[in-house]
């Protein structure tokens, strides 16, 4: 950097933000990968019958499927319900 | 035994053609029969980069569909021995190539060539998968930018998931990591991704870090692969990266800023 960008320039640098940002998608998305084809829909579906009765948002509710050995596999449920509040 | 090498990246832009001129180019010089394929079917470019634009007949879809030999098909390059380029149809679709067309021309190649470099368009559509499906190894282009790495790392899934090693289960693709467009300044400063970020990111072994450089424009500008230009640091970067893709050993050159002068750091340049 020379003396007059050093005056000149107050911006930070981005590249330490653009690897975190990189490492949490890019994790989400492998994570994704490995899944079947149905996973999404699943969890939509999963997602509008828990919302019948409670009012949730999408990242609430996590479902994963894993490997566990050949012949099986988890389906893992997580859903995060709101704190109930007496009336 | 000869060997499929895909050159793929996902993104658009980030310097498939460039390296896939560059790459193939260099083991020919190092004495090994080469060709390079192209894969863009309707967006032609190997041909200008290599500067056999104007001695294209037949192409890769033509042989595909029985049209002309490949004998027909192949363009001898006139700088460097043992290289020849199959180019790709600019009158067609990605569609006109088929699993059964690419794989019969492909082992066709095999018997009369070392090295077959598969220069992959953009993309994860069928022009894309099928450069990358009967490879035996990998060479993810990927710029130092956030958008590029994603990619880079949707195509390793793919490779790991849709290509004929993949599906019949035999040893996976082996991947290679090219970093281009890279500017060591830059990444001093902590506005770029460096080679070990994104190392970190794909997980995969380094084959070479090509600097950002004039002289790739220079080479694309007048059709002759930057790694003819011997004195230029994206040649020579280039260079290194054959050596490792032979299974050299060697140190990474052009990973850090040049020292600039007293008279550059107060007044820029």
């Amino acid at each position: 950097m020379s003396l007059l960008d050093y005056f000149r320039s107050s911006a930070k640098p981005t590249a330490n933000i653009a690897k975190e940002r990189l490492q949490i998608i890019v994790a989400h998305e492998r994570k994704q990968r490995h899944g079947p084809d149905y996973l999404p829909q699943l969890k939509q579906d999963i997602l509008e019958v828990i919302r019948r009765y409670v009012s949730i948002s999408e990242d609430q509710v996590s479902v994963q499927l894993e490997q566990k050995e050949d012949d099986l596999s988890v389906l893992e449920l997580n859903v995060a319900l709101p704190e109930e509040r007496s009336a | 035994m000869a060997k499929i090498i895909v050159v793929t990246s996902g993104k658009g832009g980030v310097g498939k053609t460039t390296s896939s001129a560059a790459i193939g180019t260099g083991l020919a010089l190092k004495g090994h029969s080469t060709v390079i394929v192209d894969f863009d079917i309707g967006l032609r470019n190997l041909d200008l980069v290599m500067g056999c634009e104007r001695r294209v007949v037949y192409d890769f879809v033509n042989v595909i569909n029985g049209e002309a030999n490949l004998n027909q098909a192949l363009i001898k390059d006139k700088r460097v021995n043992n290289l020849y380029i199959l180019p790709a149809s600019q009158t067609r679709d990605k569609d006109a190539l088929t699993r059964d067309g690419v794989g019969k021309v492909l082992e066709e190649l095999k018997e009369n060539f070392d090295y077959i470099i598969c220069d992959s368009p953009a993309g994860i559509e069928t022009g894309a998968l099928m450069a990358l499906y009967y490879a035996d190894e990998a060479i993810v282009t990927t710029n130092p930018e956030v958008s590029s790495v994603r990619d880079s790392d949707r195509i390793l899934g793919i490779l790991h998931s849709k290509s004929n090693r993949a599906e019949r289960n035999m040893d996976p693709i082996k991947e290679h990591l090219l970093l281009t467009r890279y500017h060591p300044e830059r990444v001093a400063k902590g506005e770029m991704l460096s080679v070990d970020d994104v190392k970190e990111i794909l997980a995969i072994p380094l084959l070479g870090v090509i600097p950002e450089s004039q002289s790739v424009l220079n080479a694309s500008n007048s059709g002759c692969p930057v790694i003819l230009d011997e004195e230029s640091d994206a040649g020579m970067a280039y260079s290194d990266a054959i050596e490792r893709l032979l299974g050299e050993t060697i140190d990474f050159r052009f990973l850090t800023a040049e020292k600039k002068g007293i008279f550059k750091r107060i007044f820029g340049g």
